[in-house]
């Protein structure tokens, strides 16, 4: 390597683009504030002047009376979530382990693609297939009206799957080779070995993509939107209409001045909140430790 | 983490700190629109329309017919609500308050003057295949209450209502509050849809709900039932036999002058009146 002009001429150069690259993280971290500025002091107002307890646990919404209760959204958001979870997770992690450990190379490649296309579906195309498809199904086999918590749960699953099966494979793909081989050595077969070694071994990664999921599931909102009937009541059965606080947002944006405004914005913060924790459990899974936690 | 990165870190901050600084003081200085120059029309000057979220729509494309028409004016059009609209326009913050009721004997006394620019409908729809020939304004508002439950209480098959509302906030809502409910709450349970569009379309794939929508969003997909007897016609709107229905109003502090008065006679005239009748209200004239 040169040394003498060249090296000044590219320390100049270096630190040019050190300062672009400031710059853009600088943009950034700006960015992240202003958001998180705006949603807390629209939001705070009147989340304090109702007291934090009635607004996140009552479930009385009637903000044209200046009653401001989320506790039914609250309750709505986790039936919801919970119950797309239920079902799409273990159909995920078992996809995932099928296409990393089991299938053939051509036909986990082929699946592979078959998720980025599930993963490039727009929200609000699930949201339309679940309306004309989902909820008349339910209306009709199962009763009510067909809007419901139920109809939420599918078509969310579907739309969490493909992080679930993405990241769950990657975990279980990056499980060192020694691993399996040790087990497949010691006598143990191909079967046992997934369940016994490979998965415990890819435990955070697998975690990880559920929470993640999770997260995709709180803050998805169209779909949503479209299929779940939007009441603003406690669910007492799947079969029940529900609001969640992505929904509340979103449907009473357009015509909300005021108060009603600072609710919805104060709805929008116990949701950053939520999914700020989730982050930070997510974070504490990935260093917790196993292999993908320490990679 | 070395004393090199703490730096990196804190200088990325500060940069970050800094441009957020920026971007809030550029938020402060917006220039004034009324200052815009001039190119000869005889009419100039800015004007601000405030109130009623039913009207504003209307609002809107009027105003861009208006200032597409007259270069040099510029009109403003906010939501806020009918009564935010009456206070607006008492108070001066805006010269037009836009009100999607009757103005009250009280708000008159504050010395404002009313001009109804539209009038609406609101038509209460049902499945196509929905026998019931007729219903009465208070068996629409015992529905929306939860006392009536079943179709069969009026007399049509046995089928659980699905009741289909407006969210909060929502003008249709609250005219239909006003109208048919006597101001008291629909059921918590009943399904909400934020867009006329969208109760038309949960109305139409259910055969047992019900929903109201606005009279000009009316299709095949749906029927409208008529209310004590009378069709939800635009005629019958105009001639005031069909009951839900309310005025579009424009309110002035005073007789309207200058820009709000060119402002209004445009909407008066057959012109503006076809807007608002593309737009989906009925005509007043």
């Amino acid at each position: 390597m040169k040394r003498g002009p060249a090296k000044k001429r590219r320390s100049h150069k270096e630190s040019f683009i050190e300062k672009t690259l400031a710059f853009s993280a600088g943009l950034f971290v700006m960015v992240i504030a202003v958001i998180t500025i705006f949603i807390f002091s629209k939001g705070l107002p009147v989340f304090l002047q109702v007291g934090w307890q009635d607004f996140i646990f009552d479930t009385d919404w009637r903000p044209t009376r200046g009653i401001f209760g989320i506790g039914a959204m609250v309750l709505g958001s986790i039936a919801v979530t919970v119950s797309a979870m239920v079902w799409a997770v273990p159909l995920g992690i078992a996809t995932a382990v099928f296409m990393a450990e089991i299938a053939p190379g051509h036909i986990g490649r082929m699946l592979g693609s078959l998720v980025e296309l599930l993963a490039g579906i727009p929200s609000v195309v699930y949201g339309f297939v679940g309306l004309l498809v989902v909820v008349p199904f339910i209306r009709q086999h199962l009763g009510g009206n067909g809007l419901s918590v139920l109809a939420g749960a599918i078509v969310l699953g579907v739309m969490i799957l493909p992080t679930v099966i993405n990241i769950s494979r990657d975990a279980i793909l990056a499980v060192p080779k020694e691993y399996a081989e040790g087990s497949l050595a010691l006598g143990a077969s191909h079967h046992q070995t997934i369940a016994r070694v490979i998965i415990p071994a890819a435990r955070s990664g697998i975690i990880t993509a559920i929470v993640l999921g999770m997260g995709r599931a709180i803050g998805e909102t169209m779909a949503v939107v479209m299929v779940t009937g939007n009441a603003p009541v406690a669910p007492n059965s799947i079969l029940a209409p529900v609001r969640t606080m992505t929904s509340n947002i979103v449907l009473e944006m357009g015509y909300a001045s005021g108060d009603h405004q600072g609710a919805l914005f104060s709805t929008g913060m116990v949701l950053f909140v939520f999914i700020v924790a989730l982050n930070l459990v997510v974070n504490r899974v990935a260093k917790a430790g196993g292999i993908n936690g320490k990679k | 983490m070395d004393l090199y990165t703490v730096r990196k870190h804190s200088s990325i901050l500060m940069v970050g700190m800094l441009l957020s600084a920026v971007l809030l003081m550029a938020g402060c200085g917006q220039t004034d629109p009324s200052a815009a120059p001039k190119d000869g029309a005889a009419l100039s000057g800015s004007l601000t329309v405030a109130g009623s979220t039913s009207v504003q729509p209307f609002s809107e494309v009027l105003a861009e017919e208006f200032m597409a028409a007259h270069k040099g004016t510029q009109i403003n059009v906010q939501g806020g609500g009918s009564s935010v609209g009456v206070e607006a326009a008492v108070s001066g913050t805006a010269q037009i308050g836009a009100v999607s009721r009757t103005v009250s004997s009280e708000e008159k006394s504050k010395g404002v003057v009313d001009t109804t620019i539209a009038l609406d409908g609101i038509a209460v729809v049902v499945h196509p295949s929905n026998p019931i020939a007729s219903v009465k304004t208070e068996d629409v508002m015992n529905i929306y209450l939860g006392n009536i439950k079943n179709w069969n209480q009026l007399g049509g098959p046995d089928g659980p209502i699905t009741v289909v509302s407006r969210e909060d906030g929502s003008g249709t809502r609250e005219a239909f509050t006003t109208l048919v409910m006597n101001k008291k709450d629909t059921i918590k349970t009943a399904i909400v849809q934020n867009s006329t569009g969208a109760v038309r379309t949960t109305v139409a794939g259910d055969k047992n709900a019900i929903g109201y929508v606005s009279l000009s969003s009316l299709n095949q997909e749906v029927k409208a039932l008529p209310i004590d007897g009378t069709e939800a016609t635009e005629a019958n709107v105009k001639n005031g036999s069909y009951k839900l229905q309310r005025p579009f109003i424009y309110v002035t502090k005073g007789e309207p002058t200058g820009l709000s008065k060119a402002f209004i006679d445009f909407i008066l005239s057959p012109e503006g009146q076809q807007l608002i009748v593309e737009e989906g209200a009925v005509s007043v004239k």
